[in-house]
């Protein structure tokens, strides 16, 4: 059986019982998949990489809250928001391996590179908890950030002159304002809610706050794409960001955090390659048994 | 913690259909939340076009005691069907 869900469906009946869902759709069907004339490969390989990394990391990170997050509900909403990621970095991997050309899948590109060769911004790998590194309300502080930072990405990323990118593109912006949203939601409530929710929720805006400077970096691979209008150039992403996060703090009584950026190595950072302390770590969890055990099917 | 968010029922609409059934309940700290929760607990496999939560106890419920007077009195009222009826052959649709 090709697909699990024609099990489901009785024999001869148009009507699908309604409680299986139905309507089903891959956002990439029919997509030209050429890649468009005068774009240099190397670099929209790269730059899919990067959206794609982003997403990935995010995922592995949201996904450390099965079963651990303070209530059964927020459990499967965070597993559903590092679904709507993993599913994105999917796309994205998918086309940076097709687009490289020399061979590579989205599972080696995935399991099989090394630190330096992950091109995601450091927000995205931070340890926010669950554990010694942070706690809801930080995940939920860096949620609000990456969320509404990529969704005005996406948003520009719509009218990529890739049809690829601009197809994965539509089909983020829905999932990430719903992520928005959520992080949105719960800022309002442990704002809120108790002295003790409070003082997490702004104990969580300042440590993820400190990563928000390199959202706005223009790599030079960013640059290219935005110039040959198949990427964005993330500086022009600031104010709408800003405007979005001060919307967001203003409703909840809370000051814009001031605090220090965490610098740059020699003036590389995330898209270059140069993570924290936290990405080897991620990748050990994230890589293992790919690595393991090469080629295992289950 | 449980213990200190209400309880909400939550009712859907799936594509095909014309009324909001009940799919099960769920936690939640205010009625916002709770579209949101039943979003992710009962949408997540494309069911449903719309979504009602209520709070569990705004429901008044009939009570299992009271089953006999409540339903029994019609168990033997086959005529309230509107089958007694003799269709006319040149009616086909009715």
């Amino acid at each position: 059986m090709d697909n699990a869900y024609d099990g489901l469906v009785e024999d001869g009946s148009e009507e699908r019982h309604w409680a299986f869902g139905t309507g089903f759709t891959e956002a990439l069907t029919g997509v030209d998949r050429a890649v468009p004339p005068l774009v240099d490969h190397d670099d929209l390989a790269a730059y899919c990489l990067m959206l794609g990394d982003d997403a990935l990391v995010l995922a592995q990170r949201l996904a450390e809250w099965c079963s651990r997050a303070p209530e059964l509900e927020e459990d499967v909403a965070l597993a559903n928001i590092a679904l709507d990621l993993l599913g994105q970095a999917r796309m994205l991997l998918t086309r940076a391996a097709e687009v490289e050309g020399v061979g590579r899948d989205e599972d080696e590109l995935a399991y099989l590179r090394d630190e330096r060769e992950f091109r995601n911004v450091r927000l995205a790998e931070i340890d926010c908890g669950p554990g010694p590194g942070g706690d809801f309300g930080t995940t939920i502080a860096r949620l609000l950030v990456f969320s509404s930072w990529r969704l005005a990405l996406f948003q520009r990323l719509t009218g990529s002159l890739d049809p690829v990118l601009s197809a994965a593109a539509a089909k983020g912006v829905k999932e990430l304002a719903y992520h928005r949203d959520h992080a949105a939601q719960w800022v309002l409530r442990l704002a809120g809610g108790t002295e003790y929710s409070r003082e997490r929720i702004v104990a969580g805006l300042a440590l993820v706050w400190a990563y928000t400077e390199e959202l706005y970096v223009t790599h030079p691979v960013e640059a290219a794409l935005a110039d040959a209008g198949v990427g964005v150039d993330p500086a022009a992403l600031r104010a709408e960001v800003d405007d979005v996060l001060d919307t967001v703090l203003r409703a909840a009584g809370l000051d814009r955090p001031e605090v220090r950026q965490v610098a740059a190595l020699a003036g590389q950072a995330g898209r270059d390659g140069v993570h924290t302390e936290a990405m080897g770590y991620l990748l050990a969890e994230l890589q293992h048994v790919a690595r393991s055990m090469p080629g295992a099917h289950w | 913690m449980s213990g200190s968010w209400p309880l909400y029922e939550v009712f859907v609409r799936g594509k095909r259909g014309l009324n909001h059934v009940h799919v099960g309940s769920l936690h939640a700290p205010d009625d916002e939340m709770a579209l949101r929760n039943a979003r992710d607990l009962y949408t997540r496999r494309n069911e449903g076009v719309s979504i009602w939560v209520v709070r569990a106890d705004a429901i008044t419920a009939s009570s299992p005691d009271e089953k006999d007077p409540f339903f029994a009195p019609s168990g033997d009222k086959v005529y309230r069907h509107p089958t007694f009826y003799a269709i006319p052959d040149d009616v086909p649709h009715l």
